[in-house]
């Protein structure tokens, strides 16, 4: 007998209709006369937003993990990146998209969509040479924004302004290469939007504090990821209202997203897409992953309360404050994505571990699951200090290595022993002993 | 000639422990070839560019995940060995996520009185970067004072810039020794030559290079030049490399590296605001790949060292793991090729196979049609 009634989310279904309607909306643009534009899901989606209502992205991140979750596929594009000659070490997701590209294969059917330009933002080593491959291949215009001016707890107002000049510089070469008028009304409507959607989806994580949990892991993924699509967009910024209203439901109902709950814990970095299965091997045990830095912080946006807990970042709506004018929006776009969590270990691993234990803390965990993942290295910047920095504070740790978009750095039979002692460890017990020799 | 290069190279930790007897002060290490190395100059101290000892470790392990580089890896066990046990203040440029690593275990497991972090631009093709680099190195400036307890002047940045220059100016002339038909210094020689100068008192440096510049210039090396080969890439210091690739019937005329002419190629301009002026000098150097975007400035500048050196085939060297070399090897090799020069690619790590790599040397030396291969 279960602990916990569970049931399914109601809003799945429109979860999934509007990711596909995303890709869609990509893929037609061009032919209904609109702009299509290729960037990373951390590039600032609401600067091009402002060139009008018929513009539209394709982010590399979770358009590569889709690629990765078809794994025939995957494979395909892997080799062709391979075959020009890219080493097979580089980013996954990066792999995963050139091979696509020079396939000229779509992962929702028909041919690779080109770009009209790539709009970028570079934080680690790969994010600006991506693109610039990208633009060089396609033989389209290319602009990236440096965010690398250090962790928000050090912002100034020169390290600020350095991204906001180059914001307000992007806005002149977008209007030089499209020919269009820049509209700053429709820029100031989707930084309002991305304020909202991430900070709703930061409040949606917080809601997993619940026991039971209301949403495992391997549940939002399918739900962070509208945040990496189009966080600008009202769209988004609805859909993350409404699917909190049935969290908060579910939540007060204690409907759990794992009815045999009894053991918490959270992973790090993308998962290894290929292989969500080990979600549900944790099941048999009666554990859940309530989420992970990647998931609440990626898009994310979040702030320390005055009572030192972790919560969504207040937006400038909530604040009474009423953006008047391109600077004032690109102000606090700017500030609100330098504040972004994922952003901040990339300059002191100690800051990571920092958010890692407060979320221990604070979401109630058993233990920590590292992901390894060879695939991408700036969320496996400073992994190992991490690791160091939690085992040290007494808190249940293990390692798996995997790689988040090329299934052949994952060792499956490898990981799920490692999971089997991970969870002896903290005592926990197959649920249905015959499943563990069942295929997961 | 060049012995005493030699001596500083293989023997840089005893030269900094005789210099802080010496002078006082401190030694600072740099992780990176965009430290702004005139500013800590000015204040006393010795900076010193901290390189692997490229012998096998395992204490890293722990530290830095086996996907980042080995050169990141094998610069942290010197400190995690406490071969820089004199050391006691760190310093970190930022460029790439690999080396970023080495800085911030280095920070969190090496005892050290100062560690900065300085926010080097990574887009450096935009005039913004000018005014916010210069910001974040008053920044350092000041760090560096409150530590030091000294103060920073202008002039005296104006004179370590200037001394800077001069060494790389120096440096220059040797490099330029090598566009001759048998050049008189060899690829070894001149790798050790720019590689010392990231350990020793530029002044003494300076007075080493004015000694032999007139020497050099009527040296003739008792050994044929062979095929001209360009070296490009990933940090490099393996001189056993290089000493194998020139017994083979070859010599190694340029290089693009941060470890070579990356280090000294550009000097510092003077305009009247010094912090600028430096500021400048560091944004306008040839690139590291990692800070080479939207438009790709370093291949036209790599392409220009292949035709001034009059080379014959270009050698790529590329860390293992390191990610923004990775990122421009293929369109550099295609670059090269369509430009009419032929390359060898070769991925090292703390240790290099050169037995193979001899092989695969070899065999494209051959491929040039050098005859006096054997």
């Amino acid at each position: 007998m279960a602990e916990y009634k569970t049931e399914p989310l109601k809003c799945w279904q429109k979860a999934k209709e509007l990711r596909l309607k995303y890709y869609k909306d990509y893929q037609e643009a061009r032919n209904k006369g609109g702009i299509r534009w290729a960037g990373g899901a951390w590039s600032f989606d609401a600067i091009p937003a402002g060139l009008g209502r018929d513009v539209y992205n394709i982010t590399g991140e979770p358009y590569a993990a889709s690629l990765a979750f078809d794994k025939k596929l995957s494979m395909e594009c892997l080799e062709a990146a391979e075959a020009k000659g890219w080493a097979r070490d580089l980013c996954s997701y990066m792999r995963n998209y050139w091979g696509s590209m020079y396939l000229g294969k779509y992962a929702f059917g028909g041919e690779y969509p080109e770009p009209d330009f790539c709009f970028q933002d570079h934080i680690c080593c790969s994010h600006g040479k991506w693109y610039q491959h990208v633009a060089e291949y396609e033989k389209i215009p290319y602009f990236c924004i440096d965010v690398s001016v250090g962790p928000y707890k050090d912002l100034d107002e020169n390290r600020l302004m350095f991204v906001v000049n180059q914001m307000h510089e992007s806005i002149e070469w977008l209007e030089k290469v499209t020919g269009r008028k820049y509209q700053d009304e429709l820029l100031i409507e989707a930084v309002e939007n991305e304020t909202r959607s991430t900070s709703t989806w930061a409040e949606i994580c917080c809601l997993n504090m619940a026991k039971p949990a209301p949403l495992d892991e391997k549940t939002m993924y399918s739900l962070y990821v509208h945040g990496t699509l189009a966080k600008h967009s009202r769209e988004v910024a609805d859909f993350y209202e409404e699917l909190c209203d049935e969290v908060k439901y579910r939540v007060d109902n204690r409907i759990a997203a794992v009815p045999d709950e009894k053991c918490r814990l959270m992973s790090d970095t993308q998962p290894p897409w290929g292989f969500l299965k080990v979600f549900r091997y944790l099941e048999k045990f009666g554990a859940i992953s309530i989420g992970s830095l990647y998931t609440f912080g990626l898009i994310g946006i979040w702030e320390t309360k005055p009572d030192g807990s972790w919560g969504p970042r207040t937006t400038p709506m909530q604040k009474g404050e009423t953006i008047s004018s391109r600077d004032h929006a690109l102000r606090i776009l700017a500030d609100w994505n330098l504040s972004k969590p994922e952003w901040q270990h990339f300059y002191d691993p100690n800051l990571k571990t920092e958010m890692m234990l407060q979320i221990v803390k604070q979401w109630q965990l058993d233990g920590v699951m590292l992901h390894l993942n060879r695939g991408c290295e700036g969320l496996s910047c400073g992994i190992m200090e991490n690791r160091l920095g939690i085992a040290k504070a007494g808190v249940p740790i293990m390692t798996f290595e995997g790689n988040m978009g090329d299934e052949r750095e994952f060792d499956e039979k490898r990981v799920m022993a490692r999971i089997d002692s991970f969870m002896e460890t903290l005592g926990m017990e197959m649920l249905e002993p015959s499943a563990k020799t069942a295929s997961p | 000639m060049f012995a005493k290069f030699f001596d500083w190279y293989e023997n840089r930790h005893d030269y900094a422990r005789k210099w802080l007897e010496k002078n006082g002060g401190e030694v600072v290490g740099c992780f990176c070839s965009y430290a702004p190395e005139e500013l800590t100059y000015a204040a006393g101290l010795l900076p010193v560019r901290v390189l692997g000892s490229h012998e096998p470790q395992d204490v890293t392990e722990p530290h830095i995940f086996g996907m980042f580089c080995p050169f990141c890896r094998d610069v942290l066990a010197q400190g995690l060995k406490g071969r820089y046990d004199y050391m006691k203040g760190i310093m970190l440029a930022q460029s790439c996520l690999h080396l970023r690593q080495t800085f911030t275990s280095w920070k969190n497991h090496v005892p050290a009185d100062y560690a900065f972090y300085l926010y080097v631009p990574n887009k450096l093709q935009t005039d913004h970067a000018r005014p916010y680099f210069k910001g974040e190195l008053e920044k350092f400036k000041q760090s560096l004072q409150e530590w030091t307890g000294r103060t920073i002047t202008d002039e005296a940045l104006k004179e370590t810039a200037e001394l800077y220059n001069e060494n790389r100016r120096l440096m220059h002339e040797v490099y330029h020794l090598r566009k001759l038909p048998n050049p008189p210094v060899t690829g070894l020689e001149a790798m050790v030559m720019v590689a010392s100068s990231f350990f020793v008192d530029k002044e003494e440096h300076n007075a080493e290079l004015e000694r032999i510049l007139p020497e050099l210039k009527s040296r003739r090396l008792d050994r044929e030049t062979g095929g001209r080969l360009m070296i490009v890439g990933s940090e490099n210091d393996d001189t056993e490399f290089v000493k194998m690739v020139e017994s083979v019937g070859s010599t190694v005329v340029v290089d693009d590296h941060c470890t070579g002419s990356r280090y000294f190629w550009n000097l510092t301009q003077f305009t009247g605001d010094i912090m600028q002026d430096i500021a400048n000098r560091y944004i306008d150097r040839p690139p590291c790949p990692t800070k080479d975007w939207e438009e790709r400035r370093r291949f036209p500048h790599i392409l220009n060292l292949a035709k001034e050196f009059s080379v014959d085939g270009v050698i790529l060297i590329q860390q293992k793991f390191c990610d923004p070399h990775e990122c421009d090897m293929v369109p550099l090799k295609e670059f090269l090729n369509s430009n009419g020069y032929p390359t060898l690619f070769l991925e090292f790590d703390v240790t290099v196979p050169v037995g193979q790599m001899k092989v695969r040397v070899e065999a494209f030396l051959e491929m040039l049609g050098v005859e006096e291969l054997f």
